[in-house]
C-alpha cells in the first residue's frame, strides 16, 4: 500500500490470514465461548458498546474542562433574536456554543453586552480562530458551552499567534494539575482535555496576570510577534515530538515532553528528520526507558 | 461469456486454486492511519482491496439534514480508476456508486447506535484501490472495522460475504471472472445474532438454491467475524499497551484493558 516516508502510521498492526469456511479447516484463533451476550444486552451508553470507546472516541466533555477550539461560525443577531455567539469546533460529536455573554470584553470584565457589541463579533473572534475555554455547561444532547471568562483564558486565547496547534487522539491528554505549561527551552504549551495542543511562543508571567491591565487589542489580536529562528525550532521541535507520542500512542505529560525534548537535543537530529521512522522509535525506546 | 472458463474442474478446483467453501485472503490493516480520520481501515480480500475512512460524529455539515434524535450517516463510495482491468473513471454520480453507497448506509444504519448522537453527522468515506469481485463485501467489513476504529458504538460487528452457485454447486467469495459467470448473493450478516442486515442480488437465482447460499454466506461472515474481531483486539490491545507503557498510566491503562476485554 501507500505510505509517506516522512509520516509513517503510529502503531503499526496488521493481521494476514488465509480464511477458509468452518468446513474445510479450522484456522482460527479465537474461543468463540466468550463471546458473551452481555455485549448485546447492555448497550446503553458509548462506554459499554461495542468498541473499545474509551481508547477511540471523540472529545466527550465534562464540566469545568480546558479545551482549544477553533471558531468555525460566527452567528450574530439574526432578526433581532437570540444568537449572539460563536461556533467552535473541539474534536467533540458536535461544534461547541461560546455566547457573547461568556467572553471578556474591553472595558471592563463585568460590563454589560451592548448591541454595538454584538455587531463587533468578528473583531474578538473571527472563523478560524484559536481559543482557550472552559467547558460551562453541558446540554443534555451532548453540545457543551464554554467560556472564556477567567483572565487566564482569555489572555491565553491569543488568536493564531505565535504558535501552532497539534491535534492528537483526546485520550493521550490527561487530566493534570495544570493544562498549562511553560517548557524550559522557551515554548508555551497548553493542553487542551479535547486534544487539540496549542504550542506557542512563551509569554512573559507578567503579561499573562494582572485584571487591570486587560488590554483587549492583544488579547483578540491576530498579529504573531517577531519570533526568532531558536524559539521557531523549538516550537517545531516540541510539535514533532507531540505528533510522534501520538503516533505511538503515548499518554502526553510535560514531564514526558521534557524528557523527550532533552534526548532530542542530545541526538543532534533535525527537526524535520525527527518524524522519520528510526528517529521516532528510537525516540520512544528512549522515553521508555527513562520512565 | 464467450468461451466459457471453467468455473469448478473435475478436481473441485476453482481457476484460482480453490476450492468450493474456501475464501479468499483477509488481509485487516489499522495501521496506515496517517489521515486525520477517526477511523480507518484497510481490507484486502484476495486480490480486492478497499479502505474506509470513517469520520465523526461530528457537527453535521448540512444543516437542514441533521435529525434532533439521531445521528446522520453519510457515505461516499470512490472506485480509483486503476483498480480494474478496464481503466475507467466514475464520477461523483455514477449511478452505480450511489446504489452501493446506499446499500452501505442502509447496511449500517440499524447496526451503528446513532441515537446516542443526536444532530451530528458520520461520514463514510470508502476508496476502492484494487477490484477483484467482492467489492461490496470488502467495502462492508472495511466499514464495519473503520467504525471500530472510530470508536463508534454498534450493537454488533457487520460481516459481509459474496456465495455464488455454479450448476447447483455453492461457491464461496467470488472473484471477478466468476461473479461474471455465476450467479451470485451478497450476504452482511451480525454475526452475534445471526441477523442478516443486507441481501443483494442483481443476477437470477433458482429459487431452490436461495436457500443453501444464504446459509453458507452466514455461516462464511461468522467465520470472517472471528479473523475481524482478532485483528481489533490486537490492535487495541498494542494501543493499551502504548498507553501503559510510560509507566504512571499502568495502572489506569490495565483497568481499561480489562474493561475493553469485556467490551469488545
Amino acid at each position: 500500500m501507500f505510505k509517506i516516508a516522512s509520516f509513517p502510521p503510529r502503531v503499526q498492526h496488521s493481521i494476514t490470514a488465509v480464511k477458509h469456511h468452518p468446513d474445510v479447516e479450522a484456522d482460527v484463533l479465537m474461543d468463540l465461548d466468550e463471546i458473551d451476550d452481555e455485549v448485546t444486552t447492555k448497550i446503553s451508553s458509548p462506554g459499554e458498546s461495542l468498541t473499545s470507546a474509551s481508547a477511540f472516541m471523540r472529545y466527550t466533555p465534562e464540566m469545568a474542562d480546558l479545551v482549544v477550539g477553533r471558531i468555525t461560525e460566527v452567528k450574530p443577531i439574526l432578526y433581532y433574536v437570540l444568537p449572539r455567539k460563536w461556533k467552535v469546533d473541539v474534536n467533540s460529536r458536535q461544534d461547541a456554543v461560546l455566547h457573547l455573554a461568556s467572553v471578556n470584553l474591553p472595558g471592563g470584565v463585568q460590563r454589560r453586552k451592548l448591541e454595538s457589541d454584538e455587531l463587533q463579533m468578528r473583531t474578538f473572534f473571527e472563523d478560524g480562530d484559536l481559543l482557550v475555554a472552559e467547558v460551562q455547561g453541558i446540554s443534555a444532547d451532548g453540545s457543551m458551552q464554554l467560556h472564556t471568562r477567567t483572565l487566564k483564558f482569555g489572555k491565553a486565547s491569543l488568536n493564531k499567534r505565535n504558535g501552532q496547534l497539534v491535534t492528537v487522539p483526546p485520550i493521550l491528554v490527561r487530566r493534570l494539575k495544570s493544562q498549562f505549561y511553560a517548557l524550559p527551552c522557551g515554548v508555551d504549551l497548553i493542553l487542551g482535555l479535547n486534544g487539540y495542543i496549542w504550542v506557542s511562543k512563551h509569554t512573559r508571567e507578567q503579561e499573562q496576570e494582572g485584571e487591570v491591565g486587560f488590554d483587549a487589542e492583544a488579547v483578540y489580536s491576530n498579529k504573531n510577534d517577531v519570533i526568532d529562528t531558536a524559539t521557531r525550532i523549538a516550537i517545531a521541535r516540541v510539535t514533532n515530538i507531540i505528533r510522534i507520542l501520538a503516533r505511538f500512542f503515548i499518554p502526553i505529560t510535560d514531564s514526558i515532553l521534557i524528557g523527550a525534548y532533552e534526548w532530542v537535543l542530545d541526538q543532534e537530529c533535525d527537526v524535520k528528520d525527527l518524524l522519520q521512522d528510526e528517529n521516532a522509535e528510537a525516540l520512544v525506546t528512549a522515553i521508555m526507558s527513562q520512565t | 461469456m464467450g468461451s466459457r472458463v471453467e468455473i469448478l474442474n473435475h478436481g473441485g478446483y476453482r481457476s484460482d486454486g480453490r476450492r468450493q467453501y474456501e475464501l479468499r485472503n483477509f488481509d485487516i490493516d489499522f495501521s496506515g492511519s496517517n489521515s486525520t480520520a477517526d477511523g480507518y481501515c484497510t481490507v484486502t480480500h484476495g486480490l480486492t482491496t478497499v479502505i474506509a475512512f470513517v469520520f465523526g460524529p461530528r457537527e453535521a455539515s448540512q444543516r437542514n439534514l441533521t435529525m434532533h434524535d439521531r445521528a446522520i450517516i453519510n457515505v461516499e463510495v470512490n472506485v480509483a480508476p486503476f483498480s480494474s482491468n478496464d481503466r475507467r473513471r466514475r464520477g461523483r454520480g455514477d449511478r452505480r456508486l450511489l446504489e452501493l453507497a446506499a446499500s452501505i448506509k442502509s447496511t449500517f444504519e440499524p447496526v451503528v447506535q446513532i441515537h446516542l448522537y443526536p444532530r451530528s453527522e458520520i461520514d463514510i468515506f470508502i476508496q476502492v484501490m484494487e477490484q477483484d469481485g467482492g467489492f461490496l463485501q470488502a467495502a462492508i467489513n472495511a466499514t464495519t472495522l473503520a467504525l471500530i476504529n472510530a470508536g463508534i458504538p454498534m450493537i454488533d460487528y457487520v460481516a459481509a460475504v459474496t456465495c455464488g452457485v455454479s450448476s447447483t454447486k455453492p461457491l464461496l467469495d467470488l472473484t471477478t471472472l466468476e461473479e461474471n459467470d455465476v450467479p451470485h448473493v451478497t450476504v452482511a450478516v451480525m454475526p452475534k445474532t445471526g441477523k442478516v442486515t443486507l441481501v443483494t442480488m442483481e443476477t437470477r437465482l433458482h429459487v431452490d438454491r436461495f436457500d443453501e447460499i444464504l446459509n453458507l454466506a452466514i455461516s462464511a461472515s461468522k467465520t470472517l467475524h472471528l479473523h475481524m474481531r482478532a485483528a481489533v483486539r490486537g490492535y487495541t490491545t498494542d494501543l493499551v499497551r502504548a498507553m501503559g507503557s510510560t509507566g504512571s498510566t499502568g495502572k489506569e491503562a490495565a483497568m481499561e484493558d480489562e474493561n475493553m476485554d469485556v467490551a469488545i
